[in-house]
């Protein structure tokens, strides 16, 4: 196909460069934007509708400023942690351990900082190295001794939760010096004014939004210059003006409150990180061919071990990272911290789409997932929920979401 | 013809846009053993599970006589409770059952209580196992025993269901010789008890030795019944009514011109990875740039396991012999490696080994070449996008785009998706294994086409296919390989399907 077809309607000029190109062409039909989008919109709708939800049987209280904070604060190292889930569901793992090496790495920098004085960021290096290592040692037996993973981080639930208990002699460890406690129950406020607001947050919140229209944009006529479908110039606005508002008005409502928590700018920065990792690099694409059919990576050149070594390696540095602002928020080290942590995680990322089999994901539904879960929690304990009738709920949920996977994947198989 | 355990009249069976079988008919006297044979693909084992009840009565056409009546099967339990037993060639053992408890799955022996009465068990096991002269203990796992004593357990599985018309599917393929033998002797010690044996094999020496009767396939449809007892049908009578039609002529013409040899293997031996076996006996082979070569071999004879051991030792241990790439030797220790010295493979069975079926055609097609798309570890997505929509175009790959999910296109498309991701790794000699299998006849042409594109260009071409006629309007040299050892090479022009058949069931030759 020659790029200078004559066109007659209004579709492509062959003058015209894709920049202005970008500016009308496209199409838009919703129904086959839904249609490819299924699995990835109904999550989204999903949890639109939870929101809401929450936000009637709570008078509006749950999407208050300071309970967005909140949630914000409380869920943050669910979050970190589905990222790194998501990437083992992917390439068709799974890791039960990560609840108690958050416990682990939590403990050694509360026993580096606290117990040893030292600075806050040797116990944070601390942290990270010990989640390194752990990673390493059940990538270690997953990759290359060839134990499926259940097995080995069934055994690392186990074991690490244990060195946790050596690690603190069974004690609790608190408090951290300011500094530390800052990364998780910190806030960038009041940097620039503002008069009953922080403007600093809003201006951060304006410079995420034009990034992301900046970089949609780009996307867009790099699309139109490899001559790929676009959506119509009208429906990208629509997009972006939405996508804008729910990041604005979420801005809004955290310089309403205490500003700007360190761990949304720490969160933000992995989940752009990991979203490019996932789809973009040549690491991530093997990761999903693995998942998907791990005889067809093999015989296609991929290095199977090396990238199942690296997954868990992953794992373990997100532990870390979650395990960091845990002890951080908590402002200690507690022998049984990080519980049931891997199943929150775990369900994220199966709510956020992730298939039980491998090979299907995505860090963004993961994440969406993660707030599903997050906004539900948060909901039921502003309502004064039991605990036991909230544990029933969001077992449930889970189920739900993976038969609505089940059930998708069974009616594509069949229009086969 | 006097005394018919088995009478199968004019049985046709269709499958969505095939059939399968057509018109076939075949009678089996009472206490003969009946081989059935034929090409791959030519319905045998189709028959067999229209027999057995596999596809039950009412998904066929025809009808069945046992004993002279009618019957109609809806599914093995039913065929079973009249007799026949029909032995797969994958067995069908639980591994870690004992040999008692295999035998008697689903018909387990039990006690007046209603569980299960374990002396009984073992004893009626032991017996069994002493009428097929298998000296084992009935509490022996499984497992621990060879392929060959498996095929004895299941024979005495089947002999415990009281069987009158015992069915086996190719018996000897994965046996050793003596195994073979001791298995053929069972086969004659059963006749003698008066069980009728039906055998498929495609090990025409077995046949002529112990058959005595032969019905002969060839393409859905039945060719001939021969007469065995006399001992005057040869092989070479067989392998005629196996083959006799002509070479279709829907393979696109080529001028070949071999070039230089790009690749050379010799000595190359193979060990199968579980068992103590040799899967590939010290294969010599080579192929020039601008030629296409052929392996003909029979299932078993170990074509899917050199292509594979040659390709990054993708399969198989113990693997030794001399691997040459433009006549340097080279060491292709990982399938990376293979790649990277110019070798591609597209596997025979494209959903479990060749495709990422729940993925697009993007990825798949940039999976085995995707460093080429990448700068610092970082995808080219557009660029990734460009290529596909390329190979969409230039391999005729009907989708409605490339980031259409490759499970659900068709059998042809999904090949032409496999070939993409090989040419993308630019490789210098593809290996096709099996390239047209499960593929209609009008995606075959332009299969074909595709590669005599890439032979013109320059490209070395390997072809493994059970079709004969597929070997024989594409090649220009066809290997045979015959229970792991290359048994001959014919030039195209010297090739005839009765010469190829030959070769290809020759046994081991004799020490010279």
């Amino acid at each position: 196909m020659t790029s200078t077809k004559p066109s007659s309607g209004a579709q492509t000029k062959p003058a015209e460069s894709a920049p202005a190109a970008a500016l009308h062409v496209g199409t838009s039909d919703p129904r086959a934007l839904i249609l490819n989008n299924l699995r990835q919109s109904g999550i989204f709708v999903a949890l639109v509708v939870i929101v809401a939800l929450f936000a009637f049987l709570t008078d509006g209280l749950s999407l208050s400023p300071g309970n967005i904070t909140n949630i914000v604060l409380q869920y943050s190292y669910i979050l970190v942690l589905a990222i790194g889930m998501v990437i083992v569901i992917i390439g068709g793992h799974i890791d039960l351990s990560v609840g108690s090496v958050v416990a682990l790495t939590g403990a050694v920098s509360a026993v580096v900082v606290i117990r040893q004085g030292q600075p806050w960021w040797v116990g944070v290096l601390a942290a990270v190295a010990v989640g390194l290592a752990v990673g390493a040692w059940h990538g270690f037996w997953v990759a290359y001794v060839g134990i499926p993973a259940f097995i080995v981080t069934l055994a690392g639930m186990l074991l690490f939760r244990g060195l946790t208990l050596r690690v603190l002699d069974n004690i609790s460890l608190s408090p951290f010096p300011a500094e530390y406690n800052k990364i998780a129950a910190g806030f960038l406020n009041g940097l620039i004014g503002g008069d009953g607001y922080d403007a600093f947050t809003l201006l951060i919140g304006a410079i995420a939004v034009a990034g992301y229209v900046v970089s949609c944009f780009r996307t867009r006529v790099a699309r139109i210059r490899y001559q790929q479908p676009v959506e119509s110039f009208a429906l990208f606005v629509a997009r972006m003006a939405l996508v804008g508002a729910v990041v604005m008005w979420f801005a809004w409502q955290l310089a309403h409150a205490r500003g700007l928590p360190i761990v949304l700018i720490i969160l933000a920065a992995l989940v752009l990180v990991y979203g490019l990792l996932t789809r973009r690099t040549v690491f991530g694409r093997q990761v999903y061919a693995i998942g998907g059919n791990l005889s067809a990576a093999m015989l296609s050149g991929v290095k199977v071990k090396t990238v199942n070594f690296w997954i868990f390696v992953n794992m373990g540095f997100l532990s870390a990272i979650a395990g960091i602002i845990f002890s951080s928020r908590s402002n200690g080290a507690q022998p049984a911290a990080g519980n049931m942590f891997e199943l929150d995680a775990i369900a994220a990322a199966f709510i956020g789409g992730a298939a039980v089999t491998g090979g299907v994901g995505t860090v963004v539904g993961a994440m969406v997932g993660g707030l599903i879960m997050a906004v539900m929690s948060n909901g039921m304990q502003l309502m004064g929920v039991d605990q036991s009738l909230q544990s029933v709920v969001k077992g449930l949920v889970l189920l739900v979401a993976v038969a609505f996977d089940v059930y998708n994947k069974r009616r594509l198989g069949a229009s086969r | 013809m006097g005394d018919n355990i088995l009478e199968m009249r004019r049985i046709t069976k269709t499958f969505p846009g095939v059939a399968a079988l057509q018109d076939v008919s075949l009678a089996v006297a009472r206490g003969e053993i009946h081989a059935i044979c034929g090409e791959n693909g030519a319905g045998k084992s189709t028959l067999m599970k229209v027999l057995s009840g596999v596809y039950p009565a009412g998904s066929y056409e025809g009808e069945i006589l046992l004993d002279g009546k009618p019957v109609d099967f809806r599914g093995i339990r039913d065929s079973e409770g009249h007799g026949i037993v029909i032995i797969h060639q994958e067995l069908a053992l639980v591994p870690y059952l004992s040999i008692a408890e295999n035998i008697f799955l689903g018909n387990e022996r039990r006690g007046r209580s209603g569980l299960i009465d374990w002396n009984r068990t073992n004893a009626d096991a032991a017996e069994l196992l002493a009428s097929v002269g298998l000296h084992e203990n009935p509490v022996t796992p499984v497992v621990q025993l060879g392929v060959g004593k498996q095929q004895l357990v299941e024979i005495a599985k089947a002999l415990s269901k009281r069987v009158k018309l015992l069915i086996l599917d190719e018996p000897t393929a994965a046996l050793n010789d003596l195994d073979s033998a001791h298995l053929l002797n069972l086969m004659r010690r059963l006749r003698e008890q008066g069980i009728t044996c039906i055998m498929i094999s495609h090990k025409l020496n077995e046949i002529t030795s112990i058959a005595d009767s032969t019905t002969v396939l060839r393409d859905g449809r039945t060719v001939e019944r021969l007469d065995m007892r006399a001992g005057e049908v040869t092989q070479d009578r067989i392998i005629r009514g196996m083959v006799g039609r002509d070479l279709d002529s829907f393979y696109p013409d080529r001028v070949s011109t071999p070039g230089e040899e790009v690749l050379r293997i010799e000595d190359w031996t193979v060990r199968h990875p579980t068992q103590d076996r040799l899967v590939v006996d010290g294969a010599s082979l080579d192929v020039r740039a601008g030629e296409v070569v052929g392996i003909a071999g029979l299932m078993g004879a170990g074509r899917t396991e050199l292509a594979m051991s040659v390709f990054g030792r993708s399969y198989g241990r113990d693997i030794t012999g001399r691997l040459y790439m433009h006549g340097r030797e080279v060491k292709a220790r990982s399938v990376a490696e293979a790649i990277g010295n110019g070798i591609a493979y597209a596997t025979e069975d494209r959903k479990r080994f060749g495709l990422n079926l729940i993925d697009n055609i993007r990825s798949n097609v940039s999976s085995a070449g995707l460093r080429k798309l990448a700068r610092f570890g970082w995808v080219h997505d557009n660029e990734e996008t460009r290529v596909a929509e390329a190979s969409r175009r230039d391999m005729n790959i009907k989708a409605p785009s490339v980031m259409s999910v490759v499970g659900k296109l068709s059998g042809g498309n999904q090949q032409k998706v496999v070939l993409s991701k090989w040419l993308f790794t630019d490789p210098d000699v593809l290996i096709l294994d099996e390239p047209t299998r499960g593929i209609d006849v009008g995606a075959k042409f332009e299969i074909y086409t595709i590669i005599n594109r890439l032979v013109a260009d320059g490209k070395a071409v390997i072809i493994i296919s059970s079709e004969l006629p597929e070997l024989l309007g594409m090649c220009d040299r066809i290997y045979t390989l015959s229970a792991g050892r290359i048994t001959g090479v014919v030039p195209v022009g010297e090739a005839t399907q009765e010469k190829l058949m030959e070769l290809m069931a020759k046994d081991k030759e004799p020490a010279r």
